[in-house]
């Protein structure tokens, strides 16, 4: 085996260190997807008519649909009837407050290093946590509502924010949007909900943490954010899933309103199950994420840093409709073993003088698949609009692939769209430089593979970007060439 | 400190090496002169253990232990640094950052407690003055856009930083204008102790008028031809190589 081979293999190697699952009784609905099953869901969430309308709409759209094959990936067939729908960790009563949540599962957050409990409150970060289907609980209540920031389950949005969850929810990605948004539509169970007043610039982080834990389900959670006028919020997703040999579906929905001179930064670690090292298990991740600039001057920013899941297929986006509004995405997207990403962004300038900036890093290893896939499209009113993009690819090895498919539809003259891309191997004099000054390869490759998405990650929150930068040299711990 | 025995090293199955004996004790300053593709370069590498060569024969001692197992890595926390003739660029990482891993894992293998924040940037400022050296080049991403003489200089520094007992210097005056070459010569002369030794690889007597060695040697087809003292340079400034040549 040449060098190479072998820093490769031990870096690649690492076990995936979420993979634990915790044993605590669950309500879960039978397998299968049908009419009944969505009006089951409904029912047990004590959902008002307009909603299961809406559900059972979206999953007659889903039923004409086609599952998609654009992507560069090999999906293997997903038997949607053999998933169960719906799985909640037992509820003995209503939740008065965090104090009574199930001992085990406050456990389980705290084995993912999440405080839930508000006398912790110096981390600064409100968190809502997710597992399986359901929202567990939300830190830090009673201090944003203060503000009247809105920091809750999807469910109680819809309980006690009906309004507003009827005035915007699929208004940025409609339920005909896609097959998997459509699915999601149909059958999500919770996600967070947060909403922040005119104004107001919330002071604290916001976070949902996602769990997977049950077998056999799949997790489609709801998120929707609404920043109103002149607001600012910033808000962290992480996610995680036990170890298991079949696959499980996560189709999630983000949507993000941005109304005149609001500004959402929105950021992911994603860390599902990716699978074993020949490929066996893993989370298959389609999600669509996507937020609109209503307003004048508003500002979305996406920043991702991806590391697991069997298969991703994610292209958080923005909508440039507010003159001078702003669109960013930030990405570093890391495969390994057989891992697939068909990842990136789509830019619709729809607004006069509107700007946007694609900044994504590519890192493949392993036997994995590596994808970006990117839109900028510019609209024929959207006079003076500027696009950056560059998309730099990294390969570890010689088994994995890197690829690029940029689309650029530009429809008025007055704008200037740029596009770079650079593809480049982690080079063996860059490796015997760190050597040759005392680090071992495992410190070396992490070095060099941060030092390549540093653009990205110092985008990210600070405890969250440290966080990310551990988990880039876990993920890819064992491999390099 | 160093002595390397009878070594063969090849690339890809080209000898480059062919029976090269050497002896450094503490405290010299050993100069390798030789024309191109002699193996001065290679004879760098082979001491820092890069994996590109194989060593077919022979053996090299460094403080009585035999190189022959260790790794890179293993042979630099040992105390063996090389400047590199063409020093590499790594983007994204600042000199700083490279250098704090480093330190730290050098550290961490003798069961040493990492340096905090404070004690290291304290560190980098001692030395700093040492290569005269400015803080927004250390900020920056390693060697990535850097002239000639600051990604020799930056090298210097580095080797300040790690303290290390046997220095070699692979071409570090190659692309350096009289004042780089002057700045740099400096830091290594300031480093210099009875504890520690240099290797200086060089074309050119010129570095040797900075960097004045106990010893000369001159390498040519893979072996150590002729040795002698400082002034061994000078005559082979004066006669060219092609003297030795003729002579052997």
């Amino acid at each position: 085996m040449s060098k190479d081979d072998k820093i490769l293999k031990d870096f690649t190697s690492k076990e995936y260190e979420y993979g634990w699952s915790v044993d605590f009784e669950v309500d879960q609905a039978p397998n299968g997807l049908n009419e009944d099953i969505i009006r089951l869901i409904s029912k047990k969430k004590d959902e008002p008519k307009w909603l299961l309308d809406w559900r059972l709409e979206a999953f007659e759209i889903f039923n004409k649909m086609e599952k998609p094959n654009w992507a560069n990936l090999k999906i293997p067939e997903i038997d949607l009837q053999s998933i169960s729908y719906y799985s909640a960790p037992k509820k003995k009563k209503e939740l008065k407050s965090m104090d009574e949540v199930d001992p085990e599962l406050i456990k389980t957050f705290e084995k993912l290093g999440i405080s839930l409990q508000e006398q912790k409150r110096l981390s600064g970060v409100a968190v809502d946590a997710v597992i399986d289907s359901v929202s567990i609980g939300t830190t830090f209540k009673d201090k944003l509502s203060e503000l009247g920031i809105i920091f809750c389950s999807f469910s109680e949005a819809v309980k006690e924010h009906p309004e507003l969850v009827r005035k915007y929810l699929g208004t940025v990605i409609p339920s005909k949007d896609n097959y998997f948004a459509s699915l999601n539509s149909a059958v999500f169970s919770d996600g967070s909900f947060c909403y922040i007043p005119k104004g107001v610039r919330c002071p604290m982080e916001l976070s949902t943490y996602f769990r997977i834990n049950a077998s056999n389900t799949g997790q489609f959670e709801r998120t929707l954010i609404i920043a109103d006028d002149s607001s600012y919020v910033s808000y962290l997703e992480g996610c995680t899933a036990p170890m298991r040999d079949e696959n499980q579906l996560h189709a999630a929905v983000v949507e993000i309103y941005a109304g005149n001179n609001a500004e959402v930064k929105y950021s992911t670690v994603q860390n599902w199950y990716p699978g074993d090292k020949n490929g066996k298990g893993g989370i298959y991740n389609f999600v669509t994420k996507r937020g609109i600039c209503a307003g004048d001057n508003s500002k979305i920013s996406w920043t991702q840093v991806e590391t697991g899941s069997a298969i991703t297929w994610k292209y958080p986006s923005c909508i440039l409709k507010g003159n001078n509004s702003i669109g960013e995405f930030y990405s570093v997207a890391v495969t390994n073993n057989y891992q697939q990403a068909d990842t990136g962004t789509k830019m619709i300038h729809i607004g006069k003088n509107t700007k946007s900036k694609i900044i994504s890093k590519g890192i493949s290893a392993g036997h994995s698949q590596n994808s970006y896939r990117g839109q900028v499209k510019v609209m024929n009113r959207a006079s003076n609009s500027r696009n950056f993009s560059q998309c730099d690819s990294l390969l570890l090895g010689n088994k994995c692939g890197a690829h690029t498919f940029p689309y650029i539809d530009i429809d008025n003259k007055s704008s200037m769209v740029e596009h770079e891309a650079t593809t480049s191997k982690i080079g063996e004099d860059q490796i015997f430089y760190c050597l040759q000054r005392g680090m071992d390869e495992e410190n070396a490759i992490a070095l060099i593979v941060n030092g390549y998405a540093k653009d990205v990650l110092k985008q990210l929150p600070m405890e969250f970007s440290v966080e990310a930068q551990k988990l880039l040299s876990l993920t890819l711990e064992g491999s390099v060439g | 400190m160093l002595k390397i025995k009878n070594l063969h090293a090849s690339v890809e199955d080209t000898k480059i090496l062919k029976g090269l004996n050497l002896e450094v004790k503490n405290g010299e300053v050993h100069a390798i002169m030789g024309p191109n593709g002699s193996g001065k370069s290679t004879l760098a590498s082979v001491i820092a253990g890069r994996e590109d060569y194989d060593v077919t024969e022979g053996e090299i001692n460094f403080q009585d232990k035999d190189l022959g197992e260790l790794g890179p890595e293993e042979r630099a926390r040992e105390g063996i640094f090389l400047a590199f003739q063409y020093p590499v660029e790594i983007p994204g990482v600042s000199t700083t950052n490279f250098m704090k891993t480093a330190v730290n894992q050098i550290r961490e293998s003798k069961g040493e407690k990492p340096l905090d924040a404070v004690a290291f940037l304290k560190l980098m400022k001692e030395k700093m003055k040492l290569v005269n050296i400015r803080q927004d080049l250390l900020s920056r991403s390693i060697n990535d856009g850097f002239s000639g003489g600051e990604k020799k200089r930056n090298e210097i520094f580095q080797m300040a930083m790690l303290n290390p007992k046997l220095s070699i210097l692979d071409e570090t005056d190659s692309g350096l204008d009289i004042d780089a070459l002057k700045i740099v010569s400096n830091g290594v002369n300031a480093l210099k102790s009875n504890e520690n030794a240099t290797v200086v690889v060089t074309h050119y007597q010129r570095l040797l008028d900075y960097i004045v060695p106990d010893f000369v040697h001159v390498l040519m087809d893979g072996k150590i031809v002729k040795s002698g003292d400082k002034n061994l340079a000078l005559e082979l400034e004066e006669r060219g190589y092609d003297w030795i040549k003729s002579e052997n």
